[in-house]
Formats: C-alpha cells, sequence, structure tokens
C-alpha cells in the first residue's frame, strides 16, 4: 500500500463521520431554509425567500446573542486570566493539580443543576433578599442580562481558564526574568513579554468560549427566563414548539453565516498580532 | 593568553564586592561566607562543579536572589534588597532566555526602551546596529530568533546585555549550549569583546579549560564555598588543595603522609612506603596525612634508565596531536598518567604498551598538599 492509499485509509472514518454527521445535515438546513412550513408542521419542499425575509422577527434573539457571546467572553477572559497566571505562574508546583481539579470539579455536575442553582441565589430569595436586609431595596436580578451574564461566566470560566494556564505554564521563567535584568518593571514585564507570549491561549479560550456561546440556549432559558433569549432559544422554539422546520432552518443558516465570518476576522485579527510566530496555532 | 595583568584590589575600583555573603534555600546552604572583590574591567570566573554556588553567587549580584548574610556591593553600594531592574547590570543566560515572539533588532532594544528620560528612535536605532556589528550580526536585525543558529543566538543574547553598557556583565554558562569548535571561536570573541569594551565580566562555568583560557582570575568554589581565587597561573601551579589541582587542569595524586617541612619544602611518604619531597603547599602540617600532586606533564618517561626515576610498565598509549598521553604503572606506588610532548618523541620512539620504561621528575615540580 502506498504512503499516500494508507494516509486516506487513516482519515476515512473522521471523514465518513464529517460527511454524514456535519455536511449532510448541513445541506439539509440549507436546503430547508428555502422551502415552507407544511400544514401540520415540518418542511414542504418550496423555493422561496420567504423564510430569509421573516428574519426580522427574530431580530431580538440575533441581537441578545450578538452582543452577550462577546460579552460573555470577555468578562470570562478577564476573570480567567488572573486566576490561570495566578495558578501557572505563581503557584507552588505541588499545589498545582489539586488547584486545577478544583477548577474542574464544577463539570462534575450537570450544568442544569448549576443553574438552577444560580437561580435561587440571583432569586427574589438570595441576593437580593441579602441587600434588602442592609437596606438596599429593589433589587431584580434573575432574568436579566446580568444573570444570563453570570451563568456564562459561571459555566464557561473552565474553559477559559485551561488553555491560558497551559500557555503561562510553558512560560519560560527565565525570559521574565531577563526582562527584569534588561530594566523592565513588572508591569511591563506583563505587557511586553508575559502578556503577548500567552496570547495563543487567550486566542484558544476566547474561540472554545464564543462558538459555544453562540449556540447556547440553557443558561438564557434558565436564568433569562423567557426575557434574555439567544438564537439558540428560537432554535429550540422553532424546531420543537412551532414546528416551522423551514423558517428555523433559515434561523440556523443565517447563525453559522454570522458564525462564520466573525471567526474568520478574528483568526485574521489574531493572525497579524502574531506575525511570524510559527509556534503559535490557533486551535 | 594573559597571565599578568595587574589585579586591583583597591576598595575604591572595585565593581562588585561580596562581604560574607551567604545564601540558604531552605537548609541548603547555597553559599557560604563568599568574599570577593571584582575591579574594574576585570574577568573574573566562578569555576565549580554543579551545585557548587557559582550561579548562586552570580544571581545574587544580578538580583534575582536576595542574600541570607552579609552584603552585596555593586560600585560601591549595597544593592542587597535592590530589584534586578535597578541595578547597573546585565546577564548573559544560560540557553539565552531571548524573547521568542521579538525580533533580533528588537530583542537588542529592549533594555534601551527600558530607559528614563527615553531615548529617541533614532539613538535606540543607531545603538542596536552599532552593538549587532560589534556581534557581528549586522544584517539580522530583522530575523526571527527560531531563525538564528545556537551560535548566533548567543551573539544576540550578549549584544542585548552589552547595547546596555552595563557596569558588570553576569555570564551563566553562555557557552555551554554549543558544540566544541563554536565555542572555541566564541571563547575569543569573549575575551576580544571585553578587551574592547573595558566591561567588567563575571562568568559562571564548570569547564576549567574556559575559565583558565578566559579569565583575569578564577574563583574555585566547592559546597557554597570560595575555595581558591587566583590568576589562572597561581591555581594551576599553586593550587591550595587536592581539589583545586584537580579542578584546575589534571593532576596525579599520591596519598601519604607529610614529613619534615623545611623552608617551603616538604617530605612526604606514600602509602606505599616510598618515600619523595616536593613544594610544601599552604597550610600543612607536619605528621599529618596529605596527597602529593604531581602534573602529567612534569613527568618525564624513556626506556633508559632515569636517575633518581621509577620503573614502570607502559599499560596505555593515546595518541592527543601534539602531547601522547601513557598510563603507566608502578607495582607499588600506583598508576600514573604522563603526558609526553611531541617532541620528546624526536629523540625517542612512542613507547607501546607492555613496554618496561622509566619515570622521572624534577622534586620542585611534586607539590605537598593538605588532605581536602
Amino acid at each position: 500500500m502506498t504512503q499516500r492509499a494508507r494516509n486516506w485509509l487513516l482519515i476515512a472514518p473522521s471523514g465518513a463521520l464529517l460527511l454524514v454527521m456535519l455536511v449532510l445535515p448541513l445541506s439539509f438546513v440549507f436546503v430547508f431554509s428555502f422551502g415552507e412550513r407544511g400544514p401540520s408542521g415540518g418542511y414542504v419542499p418550496a423555493f422561496t425567500l420567504e423564510q430569509y425575509a421573516n428574519l426580522p422577527a427574530r431580530w431580538t434573539a440575533f441581537k441578545n446573542t450578538l452582543i452577550l457571546a462577546p460579552l460573555g467572553t470577555l468578562a470570562a477572559l478577564l476573570i480567567a486570566y488572573p486566576l490561570a497566571y495566578q495558578l501557572a505562574v505563581r503557584t507552588d508546583p505541588k499545589w498545582k493539580t489539586l488547584l486545577l481539579v478544583l477548577v474542574i470539579v464544577p463539570f462534575w455536575t450537570s450544568i442544569l443543576i448549576r443553574s438552577y442553582a444560580w437561580i435561587y441565589i440571583l432569586g427574589g430569595q438570595g441576593i437580593p433578599a441579602l441587600l434588602g436586609s442592609i437596606g438596599i431595596e429593589n433589587v431584580r436580578l434573575i432574568y436579566t442580562p446580568f444573570a444570563v451574564t453570570i451563568g456564562i461566566i459561571y459555566g464557561y470560566l473552565p474553559l477559559m481558564v485551561f488553555p491560558i494556564y497551559v500557555a503561562l505554564d510553558r512560560l519560560d521563567m527565565r525570559l521574565l526574568e531577563a526582562s527584569g535584568d534588561l530594566g523592565a518593571r513588572p508591569m511591563t514585564t506583563f505587557l511586553r513579554v508575559t502578556l503577548p507570549l500567552s496570547v495563543p491561549g487567550v486566542a484558544t479560550g476566547c474561540m472554545l468560549v464564543f462558538i459555544l456561546l453562540m449556540g447556547e440556549f440553557l443558561i438564557p432559558a434558565l436564568l433569562g427566563g423567557g426575557k434574555v433569549f439567544f438564537v439558540g432559544n428560537a432554535l429550540v422554539d422553532l424546531f420543537l414548539q412551532s414546528r416551522n422546520w423551514a423558517y428555523g432552518s433559515a434561523v440556523a443558516f443565517t447563525l453559522i453565516v454570522i458564525m462564520l465570518i466573525t471567526v474568520t476576522i478574528y483568526m485574521r485579527l489574531i493572525a497579524r498580532l502574531q506575525t511570524g510566530r510559527e509556534d503559535v496555532a490557533v486551535m | 593568553m594573559k597571565y599578568d595583568r595587574g589585579v586591583l584590589n583597591d576598595a575604591s575600583t572595585a565593581v562588585a564586592e561580596l562581604r560574607h555573603v551567604s545564601k540558604r534555600f531552605g537548609d541548603v546552604d547555597a553559599a557560604r561566607d563568599l568574599n570577593l572583590s571584582v575591579a574594574s574591567g576585570e574577568f573574573l570566573s566562578f569555576l565549580g562543579p554543579s551545585g557548587c554556588g557559582k550561579t548562586t553567587a552570580l544571581r545574587m549580584l544580578a538580583g534575582f536572589e536576595t542574600p541570607s548574610d552579609g552584603e552585596v556591593l555593586i560600585d560601591g553600594a549595597v544593592v542587597n534588597t535592590l530589584e534586578p531592574f535597578r541595578r547597573p547590570v546585565n546577564m548573559v543566560f544560560q540557553s539565552y532566555a531571548l524573547f521568542p515572539h521579538l525580533s533580533v533588532f528588537d530583542n537588542v532594544a529592549y533594555g534601551l526602551r527600558q530607559r528614563r528620560p527615553r531615548l529617541s528612535r533614532a539613538e535606540i536605532a543607531e545603538k542596536v546596529s552599532r552593538t549587532l556589528d560589534v556581534v557581528r550580526l549586522g544584517d539580522f536585525g530583522a530575523r526571527r530568533i527560531w531563525e538564528m543558529s545556537g551560535g548566533q543566538q548567543q551573539r544576540v543574547a550578549l549584544a542585548r546585555a552589552i547595547v546596555n553598557e552595563p557596569k558588570l556583565l553576569l555570564l551563566d554558562e553562555p557557552l555551554a549550549a554549543l558544540d566544541r569548535k563554536l565555542r572555541k571561536a566564541m571563547q575569543i570573541e569573549l575575551q576580544d569583546l571585553q578587551r574592547q569594551l573595558g566591561i567588567t565580566f563575571i562568568l559562571v562555568t564548570h569547564d576549567q579549560e574556559e575559565a583558565l583560557s578566559l579569565s583575569d582570575r578564577i574563583c574555585v568554589m566547592r559546597d557554597g564555598r570560595i575555595v581558591q581565587i587566583g590568576t589562572p597561573r597561581e591555581l594551576y601551579d599553586a593550587p591550595a588543595s587536592r581539589y583545586v589541582a584537580d579542578f584546575v587542569g589534571s593532576s596525579n595524586f599520591l596519598e601519604g603522609r607529610i614529613g619534615r617541612i623545611t623552608s617551603g619544602h616538604a617530605d612526604f611518604t606514600g602509602v606505599s612506603g616510598h618515600s619523595f619531597s616536593g613544594q610544601a603547599g599552604p597550610g600543612i602540617e607536619e605528621g599529618a596525612s596529605g596527597t602529593l600532586s604531581l602534573r602529567p606533564e612534569q613527568i618525564n618517561i624513556s626506556r633508559r634508565q632515569l636517575e633518581g626515576g621509577h620503573a614502570v610498565t607502559v599499560q596505555n598509549r593515546i595518541f592527543l596531536g601534539e602531547h601522547t598521553e601513557y598510563v603507566v604503572r608502578h607495582d607499588e606506588i600506583g598508576t600514573f598518567i604522563v603526558l609526553a610532548s611531541r617532541r620528546a618523541e624526536d629523540r625517542e620512539p612512542p613507547l607501546d604498551a607492555g613496554t618496561q620504561a622509566y619515570i622521572a621528575w624534577n622534586p620542585d615540580a611534586a607539590l605537598i598538599l593538605r588532605a581536602d
């Protein structure tokens, strides 16, 4: 068998999987998005742009997703970076493993249950009650964009911490010493050495969290309480409740296109930030 | 070679000084009571095996470690707790620690850009390109670090440090990662550079040859202590202990007891019962156990009976180019390494293994040292 044939054979299983599980369904979605809703739901073949013309009806879902997904990613990054830095750079190696495990411990419980916990914490008997007892009345947290953001940060923090941790853990401490030796103050060292060298981890973490957030529906459903809903919620609604597959496909396909454009721009930006570095791979 | 450059010990010209400096890490004494004064423009080496404290000493001068006891002075001021970025000192790191995300130019410019008041863009460019020329990397400014070979990276690291015109340049095993030939070439470059710039160099190395060929003075360390400081020639000709004799150059050692000591000479009785005499090393005592040290090149070897010679059997012959090394065995005294020069071979053909021969040496060439 030639090397070439062997290579093809090796990628055949994953190729077949991708074809059946990704390319084929996506093609269906694409075709369906030009169809019509059947009388009792589902899909009737047709060629119409009506579904796409109706997209503005779901504008709020797109708006929420496109605001809260980047915002949630940024918030998770701002909280995860110092945490990852502390773990990777400042922590005694003998404690590192234990602390890393603590970061993933929440994953051992279902996100559903953990989000329910937040309903209670942010709900009337939680933090608002606590604030009320010190005289700050009428604070409403649950079913607000704030609650959804909190849920997002909580749920996605570990996904952000890990790639950044790995990047910082690989950082050669002598580079930091060299920077200090050359006269740089600690803050300058951080901005000019630590931060640029951890960009690969930051890029991976942001990409991971952002892509998953774009399709998120559980957290907005629970903590947004139907007031703050994402495109994901719209899709659940369209496919499962109103059984309007054609319109759902148009919404889904639009989301995919938006995601492709955003991620492409993002990769370009990161690549420019990393000009010429070969030791960097984004995802 | 430069053996006799006047070594200044006047405190007023000392660029760096260690006064009773100790450093403990937990219950490990990394450095114990180090005392040293480094003169301006001097090339000093810390020499010793790994774990002897030489790197700790260097890191205390750079400011990466704070001494547990004693004082570190730079330019006459105590700097014990002064942060590295405030010290007029630069370091060339082992395996260089170059910034992988910056170009060669930006690596070299890094220190200049930290200066306050700020240097102009033109000034920085001028200094960087001049320094890159000095290390013969004039055309490499735009290159990325990973595009450079090991030897080139070494020179970038050097340029990054010297561009700041430090009072003191610290070099932590800077040549250890290079192959032998490149190391030789870089040694010469380092020496030229040091003379050209007049910067005080402190080098840490475990390579005695490197220390011998580069330094004005060598500071031999063991277990966190300085065991001897001197010029390379002093250390080679008059090692204060067996440890130094063994670490600086190579030597034959005979164990035994020290006999009568008279005006710089001492008698010595080996464990084999044979009597020798030699120069008295420092701090030896009559009747104490000691070591006789004899450099391999100080021993003559011949087929013919030599005056006062010892009969030996040649066990092995190793051709080393300009020298031939013999391993010979005396039935009672033991094994000797003998280094015969090519010129000696002109008079007498090389000896084969198994040949009977005689070895002899001038009693003044033997050194009687105290046991370590």
